[in-house]
């Protein structure tokens, strides 16, 4: 067992909330992400699924030091970028890179693609010519005369190849894609997603997928951590995380994902969640997930917050009856958006 | 319930949009367009953006602007063609008769007036029920739609609800007055998965308990394969593909379609089984007039393609716009 | 199923590649083009054009030197003679030519105008650059020294741009710069804000963020990233800006605190001394009146249209 390329531990970004102008008071905290554990290993893809606001996006952005991390630490290669400092964590930004969602607001619009491509490389004065510019483009498809061109005068897939190419100028070695399809057309996500797979290939690269998108995910991900306000509640193999999701989060979310296929659409189980994702400025108390959990039990899940625990190898689960629900002993029980406000109002 | 099923519901027969002020070169956003939507039934209209799908809802519901737009064809309700109604006709219709959700829960409400306002608006207006009657009404329907405690939602501001709340409420608005057909414009583009599946939930049970059709414009065949009866699947403003929604997943006909089913990611398929896209993108298009729009991003793309325009034909089961369609899977026998 | 692939890969398909090598179009290129388009810009322009052209010209344009009062004894307490073959609009109520006057007040007002805003627009831009790069990028300091900024700005702005200027001018007493910086302090808020408020809703998006990503130095994002993409509306209101601030040229001038030397032709000042005459000759303060209007509103329809072209949501 190789030593993960990366290892977030006990990564806390919590936000204050403040009022007042000059003397500003805190008066709350956001807790956007709040202690997340994760390994990501060299060469592999790690997806992060999770439904807007449970904090997926802040985590990724953390790692880059693009949030501001209130605790914990991210070890890149064995040194934690969390505690670097401003020259030491510029140059370490050679080896960890971003591919946004939106490509257009992505990209700087006064900029020509080649200037885009090749500013990195000065930033970190590293020599280039134009070879290098239309290799890059090479790599992710475009033609060589792209580089004259301004990021509007491309259509969406291609601006989000320009975003690509930018990623992998600094050649890194570990690349946070966050939402990197889901401004795309339809017809459009495919190519995208198989660049990045081409890309990973042909220059060993380790990614950290960041989706709302299960199906995304499934296609890209060797190993996928379920995200639910602020933690995460299920990590596996992708494979292993599909066919057998043991957390009722995960259970739910892939059931709510509509599959293109009649057949399918009619036939299979479906467990409707009621609610919406609470307010990561005052979660829910014990379990962030009890109060729209189907299989909630009276003791435990409201006061006591489940850990990470390897259910099967490979397999962890933060839930407290994650047995006995899988075994069938604890079956699912109405919830009514009533109730769900109720649980909440009470944490 | 008289008679009412001898005919659609709405037929859209050759309606076509064409955006530019007179002089000006004009821009055929939809042509050709012909659909059936019988009492009850569902039917979806899927393409990517640009294919003309929500403009060709906003002609329906003539919300279409009159400067700078022409819109030709017929738009049959009941026989009646909306197109020749007057804006009053129109607004009478609209709510009572034709009710519409929008994608953007947000920008369809008014932030400055309370959803009970709103809600009870639509009510006052097309029923006669008195102040006391429409809040009774309004309250049973936010609790229709899943709102909790909906007697104190009534009086808070749309930016006082979750996206998901907002998209509820639209749904209790359009559907206040129990009409005869529903507009779902990408109506759940904007939400998360979980909540995307509650909201699809209340207007599935809801459009069944009121009886109404429903037209839903999509880009997501997964939320069609679960929701509807016929697909229509548009390209660059025109019909391509029209059939049943079985026939459509199970054996797409026209390469669009197939390469659409081919590029999506599916929750259901293993990890690792490859993607085939469709090349390019979709402002590559050929003018429909002179050519198949779809013709450069075609991999069945013969010579007769980027010469002439393949016109809509039925063609056994199903209307095609195609010279060279993929393969009959129920005659070949091919295994999928 | 299977689904064929294209008859040969998707970038040689001689229908998917473009063949456009054309070098790219830029933003402000593609204003530019926008804003050729755009009769509201013409208009303006011409008139713009025509203003600093009679003002660079002047001594071409009449054969009077100004303000030389050469004809007072042509000028009586009742009445200043009108147009004649000599003089083109007639006296003024010195005995100086009109057009004269006119033309060479032009350069007054075109001088005035523009150092007045230069100052206004360095200054603003300065402090809002330093307030608006610190708050986008300067973490907790950067907070601090946005808000010293903004508080200095704010207290600018809390006194009346006119009462500004007066001050000024009385301190500095009655020499031309003083209407120059007067007018130009005065400015100094409307610019600093306006940046700092674009800096920062451009520090939020998503470039910036990659910018960040790629270890880009804080003080390349600030001038490379924010501060190009902010200038825009600057740019606008510098051009507005010059309408107002020769209207306030005239408004000093008026107001007793412009240029001393009554040789100096200048719009404000022709304003003043029409006064007691305005029923005998109304040309002597309808003419100065209407030029000051004309420039105004030439540099204002400018100033729209450029606004509209560097929009991009705007398509013309």
């Amino acid at each position: 067992m190789t030593e993960p390329l990366v290892q977030v531990r006990g990564l806390k970004v919590h936000f204050p909330i403040r009022k007042g102008l000059i003397l500003a008071r805190q008066t709350g905290t956001v807790r956007a992400v709040d202690g997340v554990d994760l390994d990501i290993e060299a060469g592999r893809t790690l997806g992060l699924v999770g439904e807007s606001g449970c904090g997926k996006s802040t985590l990724g952005r953390a790692m880059l030091r693009l949030a501001p991390v209130t605790e914990g630490s991210v070890v890149f290669d064995g040194t934690d970028v969390a505690t670097l400092e401003r020259e030491a964590l510029r140059s370490m930004r050679q080896n960890m890179q971003m591919v946004f969602q939106d490509p257009l607001a992505s990209l700087n619009p006064r900029q020509s693609v080649e200037t885009i491509l090749t500013e990195p490389l000065r930033a970190h004065g590293i020599a280039y010519d134009s070879s290098r510019v239309r290799e890059l483009l090479e790599l992710v498809g475009l033609p060589s005369a792209a580089a004259q061109k301004y990021p509007h005068e491309f259509s969406g897939g291609q601006r989000q190849r320009i975003g690509i190419a930018r990623a992998i100028a600094l050649e890194p070695r570990f690349v946070i894609a966050d939402e990197p399809v889901s401004a795309l057309d339809v017809s459009i996500q495919a190519q995208v997603l198989n660049l990045l797979e081409d890309l990973q290939q042909e220059l060993g690269l380790t990614y950290l997928v960041i989706a709302h998108d299960l199906a995304v995910v499934r296609h890209v991900a060797d190993d996928v951590a379920v995200m639910y306000l602020g933690g995460i509640v299920e990590q596996a193999a992708s494979d292993d995380l599909y066919s057998t999701p043991m957390h009722p989060y995960t259970k739910a979310l892939m059931s709510a994902v509509p599959v293109p296929d009649p057949r399918v659409e009619e036939t299979r189980e479906r467990i409707i969640l009621q609610g919406d994702l609470p307010s990561p400025a005052n979660p829910p108390s014990g379990c962030r997930f009890h109060s729209r959990c189907p299989f909630r039990q009276e003791t435990r899940c409201d006061d006591e917050r489940p850990e990470l625990v390897e259910v099967r190898p490979g397999h962890t689960v933060a839930c407290h009856w994650v047995e006995e629900i899988n075994s069938g002993q604890i079956r699912p029980h109405e919830l009514t958006p009533d109730t769900v406000v109720q649980l909440e109002g009470h944490s | 319930m008289t008679g009412a099923h001898d005919q659609p519901l709405l037929s859209v027969r050759d309606l076509s949009v064409r955006f530019g002020l007179k002089g000006q070169r004009q821009v055929a956003a939809v042509d050709e367009v012909s659909l059936d939507i019988w009492p009850g039934q569902h039917v979806a209209l899927v393409g990517e953006s640009g294919s003309g799908k929500s403009v060709t809802s906003l002609a329906v519901m003539g919300l279409l602007p009159d400067r700078g737009v022409e819109v030709g064809g017929e738009v049959l309700y009941r026989g009646e063609d909306l197109l020749t109604k007057s804006p009053k006709e129109m607004a009478g219709l609209r709510g009572s008769e034709i009710a519409m959700v929008f994608q953007d829960p947000m920008t369809s409400l008014n932030p400055v007036i309370t959803v009970g306002v709103q809600l009870t608006e639509v009510l006052l207006r097309h029923l006669q029920v008195s102040k006391a009657e429409a809040r009774e009404r309004a309250v049973e329907l936010l609790g229709r739609v899943g709102i909790p405690d909906p007697a104190r939602r009534l009086r808070e501001y749309p930016h006082q609800l979750s996206g998901g709340m907002r998209q509820r409420v639209l749904i209790a608005i359009a559907l206040a007055c129990e009409p005869k057909l529903l507009i779902a414009d990408e109506p759940t583009t904007a939400l998360d998965v979980t909540i995307q599946a509650q909201v699809l939930e209340v207007l599935k049970d809801l459009v069944a308990d009121t009886d109404a059709a429903l037209l839903m414009i999509t880009h997501d065949l997964g939320v069609v394969a679960g929701l509807c009866d016929d697909v229509n699947v548009m390209y660059s403003g025109r019909i391509v593909e029209s059939t049943n929604r079985n026939r459509l997943f199970a054996n797409p006909r026209h390469p669009y379609t197939g390469g659409l089913l081919a590029s999506i990611p599916r929750l259901d398929s293993p990890r690792g089984a490859p993607l085939t896209p469709i090349p390019g993108s979709p402002t590559q298009t050929l003018p429909w007039t002179s050519a198949c729009a779809f013709a450069p991003r075609c991999g069945n793309r013969v010579e007769a393609c980027t010469e002439r325009a393949p016109a809509l034909e039925a063609t056994g089961d199903r209307d095609l716009r195609c010279f060279n369609p993929l393969a009959d899977a129920d005659l070949t026998g091919a295994a999928r | 199923m299977t689904i064929p692939l294209p008859p040969s890969g998707a970038g040689t398909d001689p229908l998917l590649t473009t063949a456009d090598d054309a070098p790219g179009v830029s933003l402000w290129r593609a204003a530019w083009r926008r804003l050729r388009r755009n009769p509201t810009a013409i208009v303006g322009a011409v008139i713009v054009a025509a203003f600093i052209l009679v003002a660079l010209l002047a001594p071409l344009l009449t054969p009077y030197e100004p303000g030389s009062a050469r004809w007072s004894g042509q000028v009586t307490p009742t009445s200043v003679p009108g147009p004649s073959p000599e003089h083109l609009l007639g006296l003024d109520r010195f005995g100086s030519d009109l057009f004269t006057q006119l033309v060479y007040g032009a350069r007054q007002s075109l001088v005035y105008g523009v150092v007045a805003t230069a100052i206004g627009l360095t200054a603003g831009t300065a402090l809002g650059t330093l307030a608006g790069g610190a708050a986008s990028v300067g973490g907790r300091i950067g907070g601090w020294v946005d808000n010293a900024v903004m508080r200095l700005v704010d207290i600018m702005l809390s006194v009346p741009s006119l009462l500004l200027a007066v001050s000024i001018a009385a301190v500095l007493g009655q020499n031309p710069y003083a209407v120059m910086i007067a007018i130009g302090v005065a400015q100094v808020p409307i610019f600093a804000r306006l940046l700092r408020g674009s800096m920062l809703s451009q520090g939020r998006s998503d470039y910036v963020l990659a910018a960040e990503a790629l270890g880009l130095r804080k003080r390349r994002i600030v001038m490379g990233h924010v501060l190009p993409n902010s200038l825009g509306p600057t740019v606008v209101q510098a051009t507005l800006n010059l309408a107002v601030a020769i209207i306030e040229v005239a408004a000093l001038s008026f107001l007793g605190l412009g240029q001393p030397d009554p040789a100096v032709a200048e719009w404000g000042r022709m304003l003043v001394a029409a006064q007691d005459r305005f029923e005998a000759a109304p040309q002597l303060a309808l003419l100065p009146g209407g030029a000051i209007a004309i420039t105004a509103l030439g540099f204002t329809l400018f100033g729209e249209a450029l606004r509209e072209a560097l929009d991009p949501r705007s398509r013309r």
